[in-house]
């Protein structure tokens, strides 16, 4: 059947709650088919969910090999496949769809006041592909020779038809082709719908900082992803069609995988970690009952992170010693700049607020400061001498893991910020706060041993290490933390459980900001039956408190 | 500090400000002037010229590190433990604060200016490739490494079963050339701060000077493959006396014999890949 | 839509310095290729969008002062529901595996593939699969 998209108008349709015009097929057949932006995202929220659940477990593995210097739960062979698919299925199946697939998707065409995403078929598509490229990269246990084995970066010439001649490597590559034309596909949706179906009103210094992340994410998505696939392709073709792109044997460079992986590959961490910056500026404010401090700021501070994390890929590179150091150096410590400016402009949100520590507001603030830890260790690896020194230790290791760990949190605050939205439920705020303490002090645990282990010299991707005392303690209380990373994850999934339809949410449980507090939860199909005016960035809280307006610096006095 | 519109009173803000950055100024120029006696900040001590730079360069970016983190999360905990949702009034919606948020973009800037600096000063150090007699080239091969050293007979090799030993003399700047037959290896020396990519096809240079005799654990860094976690090695720091008579071992008849059984297994682990391809690095050294 | 032009151009007219910088001090080629084509993905959408903002003109969605009412009404129509997204994208899953487990995957892949295709445009021509 065909659904005709209209804008509302404003109060025209009075505020029904639950029917729309929409009569589509039901079930199953209505998961396969749907082409409403909500189902396809809260598809992509439940499978990348899955996966992080799934990339956890192999990491509760990895730390339970290595709580011991000469750990026998799994072999060598095993170990580098783990860490392989830990690292792959993290990255690329949970926080990469998890950011711009799954929340993005539900959240953008509604803050926005879109009735959808610009092209809803396409959108169905990503969502296929990015399926299919997840069944594609785990069928990689379950053939001879094994998953993927040579590191989520997959280093030519140890991902060669020499060094990795199994269908697991293969399998890797070609889920990654997947999910690389489904994060394409989404980079194309979400810049159509942002500069297309935005309401009247919205001009582009309107939009909620979240969307105008996910904006920028989708532009680094079009100009990072399509290397990504070009380097597959020619991997692949090393592999089996006889080309020497990447083998020094025919007169190829295997340094140049590094250069075009690195070249999406640092994109990559901004398109990961943006939309969690997002969901946290959307969250502090609201929770602080204040408008986000320094918004103009925070839009140019994202627009110069996309500019300058294109400048950036050889920092991953700094000891191949064919590269540009002091050009590389400049461009990695200047992105710290506007990622202060951001962090000052949260403290900013939160100075002289009300705060309301829901568990989102806490999961936020527990993205602050893992972040701020995540961070600052990042300075030092900007300085080419200090990477001799840390590059491929557990120093890296536990960096990457701050940064990551934050966005876990950030995105934990996402659903506990939106789902009521999504669902139309609260999820249980007691459980989520020992979700919260658990996940939050686990993460600390988790990370500071690993970067004293580091500086001690213990290099990554070790499956067995020397018998040194001092590195057996740390690594245990690394274990220690991530047992309880884990166990947080648990009680989330308890959580919904828990708490499956017992407290209706009502339309604005938060006093939210923005445009999607204004509908119902969850929304009707199309999302609006009506929309304020909008004059500010917060269209629901000037209608709601109009008394209230954002003030500009100097305007106004007590 | 005022992180909320205050009304133009002037003075007071501004002293109060100045007052601020007397309290962080002071302690870092204290931390400064007593020099060496900065904490180590988790690091090791290096052995080498290089690594002790490199160490300096660590414990610097680790005050700055410490001064905003500390400054950070005190605000974040003053914004968390103040500002507590007392009652249902609505807080003042303010939302810009233009000379605050110009303070907070410039004051990185010159951070990242200062980091800079300091990086090229040391990275310069490390780099160095000043002219020495003594010339090791590090093969490294899936699993193990090769040591040979330039116009003498000598030869150390070993596998992940026999760990390898590379003997240099101390207090002497010793070049390192690392090359690898296969795939990317990492050589690292946890004691000497420092690490080079093994790449298949290049030639990676670079200097060591130690500081202190001994025996120092050495690893693969970069994912090799299988035994990628047992790939080890070891720098044996000798005096120069104990150097020559080395290097003079492998002279005696026994001693060539050893070398040329050892030359011809390396000869054989790299003939199994590829010749090195000479590449000169741009940019980097 | 000027804006959005805008924050396109700019971001190309950066990735062209940087290259320009980068690629005369490192003389290193994959990087200074890359951030060429960077700065052309860049112009290709900035300057279409330039392009149609001056055909477009000024729409409600860049009027600070817009009412909804001037937003309100037809947009477009397009399937509520649809089958051919789920049939291309398991085409697609066929064609990789076909990569891996050998080619006589692709009767299946490019079969559906072709179907989803077909469908798909037939589809959009009348707005609707009923």
């Amino acid at each position: 059947m065909t659904t005709t998209a209209h804008n509302p108008a404003v109060e025209s349709h009075g505020h029904e709650h639950g029917h729309a015009e929409h009569h589509g097929p039901r079930g199953i057949l209505n998961w396969l088919t749907s082409t409403d932006h909500k189902v396809i995202g809260l598809s992509y929220t439940i499978t990348s969910v899955l996966m992080l659940v799934i990339g956890g477990a192999l990491a509760e593995v990895i730390r339970g090999q290595l709580a011991n210097p000469n750990g026998h739960l799994v072999t060598m062979a095993q170990y580098n496949e783990l860490f392989t698919m830990h690292g792959s299925i993290m990255i690329y199946l949970f926080a990469g769809p998890f950011a711009f697939g799954a929340l993005a998707n539900i959240i953008v065409p509604i803050q926005i006041g879109a009735p959808d995403m610009a092209f809803p078929r396409l959108n169905a598509l990503s969502y296929w592909l990015y399926l299919s490229g997840a069944i594609t990269m785990l069928l990689g246990f379950f053939v001879t020779g094994g998953a993927a084995n040579f590191g989520w970066v997959g280093y030519a010439p140890l991902s060669d038809a020499v060094y990795a001649p199994g269908a697991g490597a293969d399998l890797w590559i070609g889920g990654l082709l997947l999910t690389g034309f489904s994060a394409i596909f989404t980079g194309v949706n979400i810049c159509a719908t942002v500069f297309y179906l935005r309401a009247p009103g919205l001009t582009l210094f309107r939009m909620p900082i979240f969307t105008w992340n996910l904006l920028v994410v989708s532009i680094l998505i079009l100009l990072a992803f399509p290397i990504l696939t070009a380097g597959l392709v020619m991997l692949y073709a090393d592999r089996h069609l006889g080309t020497h792109i990447y083998s020094v044997a025919g007169g190829g460079v295997p340094v140049l995988w590094q250069h075009i992986f690195w070249f999406w590959g640092h994109p990559e961490v901004y398109i990961l970690a943006l939309p969690f910056f997002g969901m946290v500026t959307e969250i502090i404010p609201v929770f602080s009952r204040k408008p986000v401090f320094g918004y103009k700021g925070m839009v140019f501070a994202t627009l110069t992170i996309a500019a300058l994390s294109l400048g950036v890929w050889a920092h991953h590179m700094f000891t191949t010693g064919v590269v540009l150091l002091p050009f590389f150096s400049i461009m990695s410590l200047l992105i710290a700049v506007p990622t202060g400016i951001k962090l000052f402009n949260w403290i900013g949100s939160m100075w002289r607020g009300q705060i309301w520590f829901s568990t989102a507001m806490l999961f936020a603030i527990g993205f602050v400061v893992t972040f701020l830890i995540g961070g600052l260790t990042g300075i030092y690896l900007a300085s080419p001498p200090l990477d001799f020194f840390t590059h491929d230790t557990y120093f890296v290791v536990a960096h990457f893991h701050s940064v990551v760990m934050a966005l876990v949190l950030g995105g934990m605050a996402g659903l506990y910020y939106w789902g009521p939205k999504i669902t139309g439920y609260m999820l249980n705020e007691r459980i989520g706060k020992v979700q919260f303490w658990l996940a939050f002090i686990g993460t600390q645990v988790f990370t500071i041993p690993q970067y004293i282990v580091g500086l001690n010299g213990m290099p990554r991707r070790m499956a067995v290490y020397p018998n040194d005392p001092e590195w057996q303690t740390l690594n245990t209380w690394s274990s220690v933390g991530a047992i309880m990373i884990g166990i947080s994850t648990l009680l989330f999934v308890v959580n919904i459980v828990a708490s499956w339809k017992k407290h209706p949410a009502g339309d604005n449980p938060w006093d939210g900001h923005t445009l999607e507090w204004f509908t119902t939860s969850p929304p009707p199909h199309h999302n609006f039956f009506r929309l304020p005016q909008i004059r500010s960035e917060r269209p629901t809280w000037d209608h709601n408190h109009p008394e209230a307006k954002a003030l500009a610096h100097g305007k106004e006095d007590h | 500090m005022e992180l909320t519109p205050q009304p133009p009173k002037g003075a007071p803000a501004k002293s109060r400000l100045r007052r601020l950055g007397a309290a962080i100024a002071l302690p870092i120029a204290g931390i400064l002037l007593s020099g060496c006696t900065l904490p180590s900040f988790g690091a090791r001590t290096p052995e080498t010229t290089t690594g002790q730079s490199v160490y300096h360069l660590w414990q610097g970016f680790s005050v700055g590190a410490v001064i905003i983190g500390a400054l950070t999360l005190g605000l974040i905990l003053w914004a968390v433990l103040a500002y507590r949702r007392k009652d249902d009034t609505i807080p003042k919606q303010s939302q810009y604060h233009i000379p605050l948020e110009v303070i907070y973009t410039v004051i990185p800037v010159l951070v990242v200016v200062a980091l800079f600096v300091a990086t090229v000063v040391v990275e310069n150090k490390v780099l160095a490739m000043p002219k020495t007699d003594v010339s090791i080239n590090a093969n490294a091969f899936q699993w193990g490494w090769g040591f040979t050293y330039k116009d003498h007979n000598a030869v150390a090799i070993g596998n992940t079963t026999e760990t390898p030993t590379m003997v240099m003399p101390v207090d002497t700047d010793v070049k390192i050339t690392v090359t690898s037959t296969d795939v990317v290896h990492g050589f690292y020396v946890r004691d000497f701060s420092f690490s080079r990519y093994a790449l298949p096809g290049v030639r990676n240079q670079f200097t060591l000077h130690a500081l202190k005799t001994g025996t120092f654990f050495g690893q693969c860094t970069q994912l090799c493959g299988l035994y990628h976690s047992i790939m080890y090695f070891k720098v044996k720091v000798v005096t120069a006396d104990e150097y020559k008579v080395w290097l003079a071992s492998f002279d005696t008849p026994e001693g060539r014999l050893a070398a040329a059984q050892a030359k011809k297994v390396l000869a054989e682990q790299m003939s199994a890949h590829v010749p090195v391809k000479t590449e000169i690095s741009r940019g980097a050294n | 839509m000027r804006i959005e032009s805008k924050i396109l151009l700019w971001l190309g007219i950066f990735f062209g310095l940087m290259c320009a910088v980068y690629w005369t001090w490192s003389l290193e080629n994959a990087g200074g290729v890359m951030m060429f084509f960077a700065m052309g993905l860049c112009f290709l959408p900035g300057l279409y969008y330039f392009w149609w903002s001056r055909r477009m003109g000024y729409r409600p969605e860049d009027d600070p002062n817009a009412t909804q009412e001037t937003g309100a009404g037809y947009i477009d129509a397009f399937p509520g529901s649809s089958i051919f997204p789920f049939t291309l994208g398991s085409g697609a899953f066929f064609v990789v595996l076909s990569m891996v487990f050998g080619s006589w995957l692709l009767i299946p892949g490019l079969g559906l593939v072709i179907w989803a295709a077909l469908g798909g445009i037939a589809e959009g021509r009348r707005g609707g699969d009923k």
